[in-house]
C-alpha cells in the first residue's frame, strides 16, 4: 500500500509545495531514496519487511481511515453550522442547551469506536512481545555514542564488533553538511561496521547500555526498543527479504545523539554463512597477542585508529577538544611521566566534571596502550613514551 | 474570611484611590501587590516575557535545521536549546499563563473580592522571578545549560554541569509556586462564592481550573522528588536512577511521567474552559451539556493518572502493561470527544458571529482535534513503537499545546481584554494575528507528522538529506509563526495596555454571559467587595 501511495497525486502536491516554498534547500540537494532508509519526502511508514512492520502499518492506515472519515464527519457539521448559523445571514439562535439521550449517545458510540480499535492493537502487541524460539541471538550495548554487537547464539556465535557512523560524514556534518549540489543518499547512516543477519530467521535482540539510555530503532523492521544500562531488555525481528536497514538511536542520549545509527545488513543464508567465516579469519588475524612488545612507531601508528574511532569525536582529530571537552594536546596528565593516572582515566571514566568521560575498559588492552601511546607522542606531545599493553592488563586488576 | 475583605473599602473608582495608603503606586503597587487583578497581569506579562524567549530558542533550532549540517550551532548547543525551550515554554510560558488568567477572571466570574489569600498570591507570583533566572542563566555557567531533554532522563542528566542543579532548583521554586497558586484557587472557589452561586452553576472557566489545581496539588510534589533524588544522586551518592550503582534509571521515568502526564491535562484543562466560555457567548446560545461537560473535565482529570506508562512503551513493559497503559490511554479519547460534540451542539443552531475570541475558540476545536487524534493514534502500542521519540511526537504535542494551550490563551486574552484594559483591541489586527498564526503553525507542524513517520528521530542537531524538504518548509513556517506572536505583543497587547483604543463598554459581546459582565466599565480596582445577589441562573446581579 505503502509503495503506491507514495508515488500518488498527494505525493505529487506535496513536492510542488515543496518546491514553491523552499526552493533553495530543494535546489542545493538532489538527493534520492535510500532502500531500506528514507525515501526524499517519504509521507508514511517505511515498506515494512518482517511481519510486525506489516501489522504495524496496516493498524496504522486503520487508524488514519477512521480518525480522517470521523474528522470530516464532525467538522463537515460544524463548518455547515458556521456556514448556516451565523447572525450575519439572519439566524436566531435556538435555545436548546442539553439532551440526556445525546450525550449518552456520544459518550456510548466513541467508547465503542476505541474499543474497535484496541481489539486487533492487543494481537500485535502479544506477537511484538514474544521473543521465545530464536534462531539467533545477538546482544546490542548502546555506548556514548556507539552501538556494540555481540553474537551470542546461532551461527556467528563469538562475533563481536562495535559499529560507528563513518568518521567522514561526521566531520561533514561539521563542515556544514553535503555541499550543494552532492547527493550523499546515505548521509549520517553509513557505518563502518554493519550488523549483519539471515533472511527469513528469528533474530532476537538483547539489549543494554554502558552510560546512559539509547534507543535501537529500524523501522522497516517495526523495532524500537531501549537500551538501558543496568538492565537487560529482549526484542525481535525476522527479516522477509534481503538488503540494507537503517535506524538512528531515537533517545537523547548526550551530544552526539544524532550521529549514532543503525545499519542491519540482511543477507541470504549462503551469504550470511560466508560473512561469519570470513569474519572469524579477520578476528583471529586481528586479535592482538597480549604479550607482544611493541615499538613507539608502530604503538602510535596503531593508536592512531583506536583514537580516530573512539577520541576524535570529543577531543576532536587535533587533540584540542571543545567546550567543556579538555583538550589532550598539551594536556598535563598525558605528559605527565606517571603513566597510571591516564591509564586510570581510560579505565574507569571520569565522573562529577562538567563533561564526563566514559569508562573505555571495553577496549582490548592493546587497543588502550596504543591509543595512550598515540596521545602521547601526537600534536604538540613529544614524550617519546610508551605504554606495553601488559602495563593495561597489570592496571585492570 | 481573608485579609482583603477586611480591609476598610476603598471606593469604585479605581484610578482615584492611588494616593490611598492602602494602595500603593508606582513600584510599589507591583511588589507588594495583593491585589488580583494586578497579580494576575503580572503573571501573564511573565508568561509573554518566557514565550517570547522559549521562542527565540525554538527559532535557533529550525534555523540550524533548515538545512543538513550544523550550520549555526554545535550539537552540544542545540541539546540545550531543545531542553530550555521545553522547559521555559511548559512551566514559564503555559502554565503561569493560565494561573494569570485564574487570577484575573476567577473572582471575577464567582463574585468574590478577591483570591483567598492575597499576600501568599503575591508571593507565588514572585517566586516565579528567581526560579525563571535560574532556569535561563542556567546557558552561562560552566558546561551550558542542561542538554537532556525537558523530560530530564536519568542517567544522561548525571552527567550535566551545574546548570543542572540551578535548573532543579528553579523547578523546585516554580513547583512551590504552583501549589501555593493551586491552593489559593481551590480555596477560593470553594469558599468565596457568591451565595447564590453553587457549584453547579459555576461557570466553565473556575470549574476546569478547580479540578486542574487539585492535579496540581497531586502532581508537584511527585516532580519535586523525581528532581530531588536526581540531585541527591548527582552529589550525595545515593544511586536511586544510577545504574551504576544499582539504581533504576527506568523509575526515574515512571515517576517523571506520574507528573507529567497530569501535567498535560494542567496545560489543556483551563484551555477547555475558555473555550466553554466564549463558544456560547459568540453563538449567543447556552452552553449545551453543561454538566456533561463538568463530568468529563472531571474524568479525564482522573484518568490522567493511570496512563503515564503511554510515555514509555520502548522501555520494554511486558504486554499486561502495555495493553493497560494503552486500554486506558484511548479510554481518555472518550470525555475529551464529549466535549468535541458539547462545543459543536452549542454552535449548531445558534446565531454566530466571527470576532477574534471565535476565530480563535474554533481555530482551537478544529487543529486540537488533530492533536487529539495523533494522540490516539500513539496511544496504540504497536505504531506508538514505530513513532516515539520522532518528529510525529514533537508534531503531536505541539497542535495540543500550541493550537490547544496557547491558542485557547489568545482566545481567551481577546475575549476578556476589554475588562482588563478598559479599551477594545483592534479587530483588524486581531484577525491579522488569527489567520497569520493558524497557517503558520500548520506549515510548521503539519510536514513534521511525516518526519516522524518517515523516522526522523526528535531532538538531532542533524539529519539524513531525505528529510530536507519537510524540514526547511517547517522552519520557514515556524520564522512565520514567531513574527506572528512579535506582531501579537507589540501591535495589539502593548497599545491596549498603554490604553490605546476604543474605550470598552461594559458589555462588548452582547451574547457573553457571567458576573465579569455585570461590573461597571472601566473596571474598578475593587470589585464585589460586598458578595453580590443573583438571579436563578447564577448569571446575572439582582438588586
Amino acid at each position: 500500500m505503502m509503495r503506491i501511495f507514495s508515488k500518488s497525486p498527494l505525493h505529487r502536491a506535496a513536492a510542488l509545495l515543496v518546491l514553491v516554498s523552499s526552493g533553495m534547500a530543494r535546489v542545493a540537494h538532489a538527493v534520492a531514496d535510500l532502500p531500506g532508509g528514507p525515501a526524499v519526502n517519504q509521507l508514511n511508514l517505511h515498506p515494512p519487511v518482517t511481519g510486525i512492520a506489516t501489522d504495524q502499518s496496516q493498524l496504522h492506515w486503520m487508524m488514519l481511515v477512521i480518525c480522517a472519515v470521523i474528522f470530516v464527519a464532525v467538522f463537515s457539521v460544524m463548518f455547515y453550522s458556521i456556514w448556516k448559523h451565523r447572525k450575519s445571514v439572519g439566524h436566531k439562535p435556538a435555545d436548546f442547551h442539553e439532551s440526556f439521550t445525546v450525550e449518552v449517545i456520544w459518550t456510548a458510540v466513541p467508547f465503542l469506536i476505541v474499543i474497535g480499535m484496541a481489539l486487533p492493537a492487543t494481537k500485535v502487541v502479544i506477537a511484538m512481545k514474544d521473543t521465545t524460539n530464536a534462531d539467533l541471538t545477538v546482544k546490542v550495548t548502546g555506548m556514548q555514542w556507539r552501538w556494540g554487537y555481540d553474537y551470542l547464539r546461532g551461527e556467528g556465535e563469538g562475533i563481536g564488533f562495535i559499529s560507528a557512523l563513518d568518521r567522514s560524514q561526521r566531520i561533514l556534518s561539521d563542515e556544514g553538511g553535503p555541499k550543494a549540489g552532492s547527493a550523499v543518499n546515505d548521509y549520517l547512516l553509513k557505518v563502518d561496521h554493519p550488523m549483519v543477519v539471515p533472511v527469513g530467521k528469528k533474530i532476537r535482540l538483547i539489549l543494554t547500555a554502558n552510560d546512559v539510555i539509547h534507543s535501537w530503532a529500524v523501522p522497516s523492521f517495526g523495532v524500537h526498543q531501549d537500551a538501558i544500562p543496568g538492565f537487560v531488555r529482549d526484542t525481535w525481528f525476522r527479516a522477509d527479504e534481503v538488503g540494507d536497514y537503517y535506524g538512528q538511536c531515537a533517545k537523547i542520549c548526550g551530544k552526539e545523539h544524532a550521529y549514532m545509527p543503525i545499519h542491519v545488513k540482511v543477507l541470504s543464508s549462503v551469504d550470511y554463512t560466508k560473512w561469519v567465516d570470513a569474519e572469524k579469519k579477520k578476528m583471529s588475524a586481528l586479535a592482538d597477542d597480549p604479550n607482544k612488545v611493541w615499538d613507539v612507531a608502530e604503538l602510535t601508528k596503531r593508536g592512531e585508529v583506536v583514537y580516530a574511532a573512539n577520541c576524535a569525536a570529543c577531543h576532536l582529530p587535533n587533540g584540542k577538544g571543545t567546550g567543556p571537552i579538555k583538550p589532550l594536546d598539551g594536556s598535563p596528565l598525558v605528559l605527565d611521566a606517571d603513566k597510571n593516572m591516564q591509564i586510570m582515566v581510560l579505565l574507569n571514566g571520569r565522573q562529577g566534571g562538567v563533561a564526563a568521560m566514559p569508562s573505555w575498559k571495553q577496549l582490548s588492552d592493546t587497543e588502550i596502550a596504543a591509543v595512550i601511546t598515540y596521545t602521547k607522542n601526537s600534536w604538540s606531545n613529544k614524550t617519546g613514551e610508551l605504554v606495553q599493553p601488559s602495563e593495561i592488563a597489570q592496571a585492570r586488576k | 474570611m481573608s485579609a482583603v475583605i477586611d480591609q476598610p473599602t476603598h471606593g469604585h473608582a479605581g484610578h482615584t484611590d492611588h494616593h490611598d495608603h492602602h494602595a500603593p503606586s508606582g513600584w510599589r503597587r507591583w511588589v507588594y501587590a495583593t491585589n488580583h487583578k494586578d497579580i494576575g497581569t503580572m503573571y501573564m506579562l511573565f508568561s509573554l516575557t518566557m514565550l517570547m524567549i522559549g521562542g527565540v530558542m525554538a527559532l535557533l533550532i529550525r534555523a540550524e535545521l533548515f538545512q543538513p549540517g550544523l550550520q549555526f550551532i554545535n550539537p552540544e548547543l542545540f541539546n540545550q536549546l531543545t531542553t530550555m525551550h521545553g522547559l521555559i515554554m511548559v512551566f514559564g510560558a503555559i502554565m503561569p499563563g493560565f494561573v494569570g488568567f485564574a487570577n484575573w477572571m476567577i473572582p471575577l466570574q464567582i463574585g468574590a473580592s478577591d483570591m483567598a489569600f492575597a499576600r501568599m498570591n503575591n508571593f507565588s507570583f514572585w517566586l516565579l522571578i528567581p526560579a525563571a533566572l535560574l532556569l535561563v542563566t542556567g546557558f552561562f555557567l560552566p558546561g551550558g545549560a542542561p542538554s537532556g531533554g525537558w523530560t530530564l532522563y536519568a542517567p544522561l542528566t548525571l552527567q550535566m554541569g551545574p546548570a543542572m542543579d540551578t535548573s532543579i532548583f528553579a523547578l523546585h521554586i516554580m513547583g512551590a509556586s504552583s501549589i501555593m497558586g493551586a491552593i489559593n484557587i481551590i480555596v477560593t472557589i470553594l469558599n468565596m462564592r457568591a451565595p447564590d452561586m453553587p457549584l453547579m452553576k459555576m461557570p466553565m472557566f473556575p470549574w476546569t481550573w478547580l479540578i486542574t489545581a487539585f492535579l496540581l496539588i497531586a502532581v508537584m510534589p511527585v516532580l519535586a522528588g523525581a528532581i530531588t533524588m536526581t540531585l541527591t544522586d548527582r552529589h550525595f551518592g545515593t544511586n536511586f536512577f544510577n545504574a551504576a550503582g544499582g539504581g533504576d534509571p527506568v523509575l526515574f521515568q515512571h515517576i517523571f511521567w506520574f507528573f507529567g502526564h497530569p501535567e498535560v491535562y494542567i496545560m489543556i484543562l483551563p484551555a477547555f474552559g475558555v473555550i466553554s466560555q466564549i463558544v456560547p457567548a459568540f453563538s449567543r446560545k447556552k452552553l449545551f451539556g453543561y454538566t456533561s461537560m463538568v463530568y468529563a473535565t472531571s474524568s479525564i482529570a482522573i484518568l490522567s493518572f493511570i496512563v503515564w506508562g503511554h510515555h514509555m512503551f520502548t522501555t520494554g513493559f511486558p504486554v499486561a502493561g502495555q495493553l493497560f497503559f494503552m486500554y486506558a490511554t484511548m479510554l481518555i479519547a472518550v470525555p475529551t470527544a464529549v466535549k468535541i460534540f458539547n462545543w459543536i451542539a452549542t454552535m449548531w443552531r445558534g446565531s454566530m458571529t466571527f470576532e477574534t475570541p471565535m476565530l480563535f475558540a474554533v481555530g482551537f476545536i478544529f487543529v486540537f482535534t488533530m492533536g487529539g487524534f495523533t494522540g490516539l493514534i500513539l496511544a496504540m502500542a504497536p505504531i506508538d513503537i514505530q513513532i516515539q521519540d520522532t518528529y510525529y511526537v514533537v508534531a503531536h504535542f505541539h497542535y495540543v499545546l500550541v493550537a490547544g494551550s496557547l491558542f485557547a490563551m489568545f482566545a481567551g486574552y481577546y475575549y476578556w481584554s476589554p475588562r482588563w484594559t478598559g479599551v477594545m483591541y483592534n479587530e483588524t489586527r486581531g484577525k491579522l494575528h488569527f489567520w497569520w498564526s493558524l497557517i503558520s503553525f500548520n506549515v510548521t507542524f503539519f510536514p513534521m507528522h511525516f518526519l516522524g513517520l518517515a523516522g526522523m528521530p526528535r531532538r538531532y542537531a542533524d539529519y539524513p538529506m531525505q528529510f530536507t524538504d519537510f524540514n526547511a518548509i517547517a522552519s520557514v513556517g515556524s520564522f512565520f509563526f514567531g513574527f506572528a506572536q512579535v506582531f501579537f505583543l507589540l501591535f495589539i497587547v502593548l497599545p491596549t495596555m498603554r490604553g490605546h483604543g476604543k474605550p470598552a463598554p461594559q458589555r462588548p459581546w452582547d451574547g457573553a454571559e457571567g458576573l465579569e459582565w455585570e461590573l461597571p466599565a472601566p473596571l474598578p480596582a475593587h470589585t464585589f467587595e460586598n458578595p453580590p445577589k443573583l438571579d436563578a441562573t447564577a448569571t446575572r446581579i439582582v438588586g
